[in-house]
C-alpha cells in the first residue's frame, strides 16, 4: 500500500513538473501597485495610444471610459484621439487585417482583453508575462523584422518600443546539459547595448510598467470597483451569518 | 370542492384575507403543509445536509443572471465574443450579473458532487428512495449537458474547441458516428449554426427539463421522506397522532438552518466573484478571452475542471488500456462461471456474453471505447441502488475497510480530475488507467464486496445531540 502511495505521489510530481516549464524565459513580476496609480494609468494609455493603437485595436473599449483612470473627456480629445473619432466610439484600428496579415504573417490580435487572455498558471499573470514580453526584445537579423523576443521566440511583431530602448543584441553561450552529457545546450546569457535608446534602462522598465498597468486595468475596467464591493458584500454576508446561525439556534434550542 | 371557511367573528384583516385564498386556492395551503410546515424531515441532519438545499440556490441564481445575460448577449458567430465583453463593460452591473453566472456554473458543479457524496455514503439511493436517486443523476447528467451547451456561448478559444473535442467524440460511435456528429454541429465544423442551436438548448430545452426532473426529484422526496446520517426509517417509530418521533417540521426547523447553509455559501461564491472571479483559471479559462479562431487549434485543449475526471478516463482508455479490458472481462466471466452459481443456461449466457464483448473490444478502435467508458462512468450511477447489497445504509454502520474504500475512491475521483486539467504525461495516463479501473472495480464489484465484513447494529432511533 505504501509503495502504492509512493508511486501516485511521484507520479503526480512528475506530472506538476511537467506543467511548470512552459515555453520561453521565466517572468518577470510585473510591479503591481502601478495600478492603482493614475498618473501610472494615465501615463500607460499614453503609450498606449502613441505605439500600440496604430496597429492594435481595442475595441471593446471605449475611449471615454478613460474618465474611470481620471481623464476629462477634454483630455481624452486633446491627447488620445487621432483621426477624428468621438470620445464614445471604441478604440479601433485603420489597418485592414487582410493587409496586416500580410505584412506581419498575422494580424495583430485586439489588445482590449489581452492582459487576461496572457496568464498561465505556474508561470504568472498576464501582466507578467507582457511586462516580460515588452522588456525582451533584441536583434536578430535571422528574422524578418529583424527582432526577436525571448518570452515569444520569432514573434511576429518588431519592437515597436526600440527608440526608447535602444538596440540590444543577445549573447549566447553554449553549455553541456546538466541531464544529457552527449548534448549542448544554447544558453541565453544576456543582453549587449548596440545603439542607446531615448530612455535608460531604469526608465525604459518604468515606462513598460507604466504600459502593462494600463492594459491590465483595460483588461477588465471595473476590477478595482470590483473589490471595493467585495469587502463590503463579506461584511454584511459575515453578519448576516452570525444572525442566521443565532435564529437558527433560537429555533433548535427546543428540539430534544 | 371542499366547504367554505368562514373567517372567525371579529377577526383581523390578516385572517380573513387568509381565508379568502384558502376558500379560493386550496391547493396553495394543502401543499404548502405537505411539503413545508408539516414535512417531517428527520432530525439529524449534518452539514452534508446543505447541500441540496444549496444545489436549488445556484438554480436559481443561474436562471435569474441567465435572463439577465440573454437580454444583451448575441448568439452569432461574428458578435458573441464582443456582447460577452459589452455585458462586462458597458451594461450597468453586466459584469457581477456574468461573474455570478460563470461562478454559478462551477459552484452548480461542487454542490452536486457534494450532495451526490452524500447520497453515496448514506446510503440515499437505498430502497425506498431509488427514483429520487435516478431523478439526481437525470438532473446531474442535464447540467453536464447545460454547462457543455453553456460554454460554447462566449465563443472564445476554448469554447470553440472544447466544444470542436467533445463533438467529435460522437464521430467515433461506430456506423452513426459521423452523421450525429455532423447533427449536432449543424455544419462541418463548429460554427455559427452550432452557437445558435447550443444557444438554444442552452436557454430553453435543458434548462425546462431540468425543472421538471427537480420537481419530480423533490416531490419523490417527500414521498418517501428524507434519509438520515444513521440511515434509520424516521416513518417506523411514530407517535400517537402519526408523526415520526426523530422527524420535525421542515418549516420552520430547517428553513432557519438552511438559511445558516446559504449565508455561509454565498459568503464563499462572493469570495470567488468579487476577488477572484477567474479562481486561477479553473472557473473562468484565460484562453478564453481570445476570441474563438477556427484556424488556431490551442496547444493544450481541457474542458472545465468540473469535467475533468471523466475527461481522464476518457484519455486513459488507450489501446494498451482496451487489452486490460479484455482480459480483465475475460477474468471477470471466469469467475463468475466458477464461483457465480448460475445454472448450465446461465453459464453458457455469461460465456457468450464475454466472448461477445471481448470480440467487440478488439473490433472497435480505442476512441470509441473511450467514449463508452466517460459515458459508462456516470451511467453505472444509475444502477447503484441495486449495486450496493450492504445490510446498513449508513457508511456510520458499515465495516471499518468500506469506509477506507469509499476514501480511496473520492481521492482517485480527485486524482482523475486533477489529471484532467494538465497535459497528457506517461505517468499521468497511468495513474489515470488505475483511478479508472477503480472507479469501474468500485461500482461493478459493490454486489459482492458490500456484504462483505462485520456490520455493526443500527440503532431504532436516530442519534442525536441536542444543540
Amino acid at each position: 500500500m505504501k509503495k502504492i502511495i509512493a508511486l501516485l505521489l511521484a507520479g503526480l510530481a512528475s506530472v506538476t513538473g511537467a506543467w511548470a516549464a512552459g515555453d520561453g524565459v521565466a517572468w518577470d513580476r510585473f510591479p503591481t501597485q502601478k495600478l492603482t496609480d493614475a498618473a501610472a494609468l494615465q501615463h500607460g494609455a499614453k503609450l498606449f495610444s502613441n505605439y500600440c493603437l496604430s496597429c492594435h485595436s481595442a475595441s471593446y473599449m471605449r475611449y471615454n471610459r478613460l474618465r474611470d483612470i481620471g481623464l476629462t473627456d477634454e483630455q481624452i480629445r486633446d491627447n488620445l484621439l487621432f483621426a477624428g473619432e468621438k470620445v464614445g466610439e471604441t478604440m479601433q484600428v485603420a489597418m485592414n487585417p487582410l493587409e496586416a496579415k500580410q505584412w506581419f504573417g498575422a494580424a495583430p490580435p485586439d489588445l482590449t482583453v489581452i492582459a487576461r487572455s496572457r496568464a498561465a498558471p505556474g508561470q504568472g499573470s498576464g501582466a507578467d508575462y507582457l511586462y516580460t514580453f515588452l522588456r525582451t526584445y533584441y536583434r536578430d537579423e535571422t528574422k524578418a523584422t529583424g527582432w526577436n523576443n525571448l518570452a515569444f521566440p520569432s514573434v511576429a511583431m518588431p519592437h515597436v518600443l526600440w527608440q526608447l530602448q535602444g538596440q540590444r543584441r543577445a549573447t549566447y553561450a553554449d553549455e553541456k546539459d546538466p541531464h544529457d552529457a552527449t548534448k549542448t545546450l544554447h544558453v541565453f546569457k544576456g543582453y549587449e547595448q548596440v545603439t542607446p535608446g531615448s530612455l535608460s534602462a531604469r526608465e525604459y522598465d518604468e515606462a513598460v510598467g507604466d504600459l502593462v498597468a494600463f492594459l491590465q486595468w483595460m483588461g477588465e475596467p471595473m476590477q478595482k470597483d470590483r473589490v471595493r464591493l467585495g469587502v463590503i458584500v463579506l461584511i454584511f454576508l459575515a453578519l448576516f451569518t452570525v444572525v442566521a446561525w443565532r435564529l437558527n439556534a433560537a429555533f433548535w434550542k427546543d428540539v430534544k | 370542492m371542499a366547504e367554505f371557511k368562514e373567517a372567525t367573528a371579529g377577526a383581523g384583516v390578516g385572517e380573513k384575507v387568509t381565508v379568502w385564498f384558502e376558500n379560493r386556492f386550496p391547493t396553495a395551503f394543502s401543499e404548502y403543509k405537505k411539503h413545508l410546515s408539516e414535512y417531517y424531515a428527520p432530525k439529524n441532519f449534518n452539514v452534508w445536509y446543505f447541500f441540496g438545499s444549496l444545489a436549488l440556490l445556484v438554480l436559481v441564481i443561474q436562471i435569474v443572471t441567465g435572463i439577465f445575460l440573454v437580454m444583451h448577449y448575441k448568439p452569432d458567430a461574428n458578435l458573441a465574443f464582443a456582447s460577452v465583453e459589452y455585458i462586462m463593460r458597458d451594461v450597468p452591473w453586466g459584469w457581477l450579473v456574468r461573474y455570478m453566472h460563470s461562478t454559478g456554473a462551477s459552484a452548480f458543479f461542487i454542490v452536486v458532487y457534494l450532495h451526490m457524496w452524500r447520497g453515496m455514503i448514506y446510503g440515499s439511493y437505498r430502497k425506498p428512495r431509488e427514483l429520487v436517486w435516478i431523478f439526481g443523476v437525470l438532473i446531474f447528467l442535464c447540467l453536464m449537458g447545460e454547462a457543455f451547451f453553456g460554454y460554447l456561448l462566449p465563443w472564445g478559444q476554448m469554447s470553440y474547441w472544447g466544444a470542436q473535442v467533445i463533438v467529435n467524440l460522437f464521430a467515433a460511435i461506430p456506423f452513426i458516428g459521423p452523421d450525429l456528429a455532423l447533427l449536432i454541429r449543424g455544419d462541418y465544423v463548429v460554427g455559427d449554426a452550432t452557437l445558435n442551436r447550443f444557444f438554444a438548448f442552452h436557454v430553453i430545452a435543458i434548462p425546462l427539463v431540468l425543472i421538471g426532473l427537480v420537481v419530480a426529484h423533490l416531490l419523490a422526496l417527500h414521498d418517501v421522506g428524507s434519509n438520515n446520517p444513521d440511515g434509520v426509517e424516521i416513518k417506523a417509530t411514530k407517535d400517537a397522532s402519526g408523526k415520526p418521533l426523530d422527524g420535525i417540521p421542515f418549516h420552520p426547523y430547517y428553513t432557519v438552518h438552511d438559511i445558516v447553509g446559504v449565508a455561509v455559501f454565498l459568503f464563499v461564491f462572493s469570495a470567488v466573484v468579487f476577488f477572484a472571479p477567474e479562481l486561477g483559471g479553473y472557473f473562468l479559462e484565460y484562453n478564453n478571452f481570445i476570441p474563438a479562431d477556427p484556424l488556431k487549434t490551442p496547444a493544450h485543449i481541457a474542458p472545465v475542471w468540473y469535467f475533468t475526471p471523466y475527461y481522464s478516463m476518457l484519455r486513459a482508455t488507450t489501446d494498451v488500456m482496451v487489452n486490460v479490458l479484455a482480459v480483465l472481462t475475460a477474468l471477470g466471466a471466469l469467475a463468475a462461471l466458477v464461483g457465480g452459481g448460475f445454472s448450465g443456461k446461465g453459464k453458457l449466457a455469461v460465456a457468450v456474453a464475454a466472448v461477445v464483448a471481448v470480440a467487440l473490444l478488439k473490433t472497435f478502435d480505442a476512441k470509441f471505447w473511450g467514449v463508452v467508458v466517460m459515458g459508462g462512468a456516470v451511467v453505472i450511477l444509475f444502477f447503484l441502488p441495486w449495486l450496493d447489497r450492504s445490510p446498513v445504509k449508513s457508511i456510520r454502520y458499515r465495516p471499518v475497510w468500506h469506509k477506507w474504500l469509499y476514501g480511496v475512491f473520492v481521492v482517485f475521483f480527485i486524482v482523475l480530475g486533477y489529471l484532467g486539467i494538465k497535459p497528457p504525461s506517461d505517468a499521468g495516463t497511468l495513474i489515470s488507467q488505475i483511478g479508472t479501473i477503480f472507479y469501474f472495480g468500485f461500482f461493478l464489484l459493490m454486489p459482492w464486496w458490500s456484504r462483505i465484513g462485520e456490520f455493526k447494529p443500527v440503532p431504532a432511533r436516530v442519534t442525536f445531540a441536542a444543540h
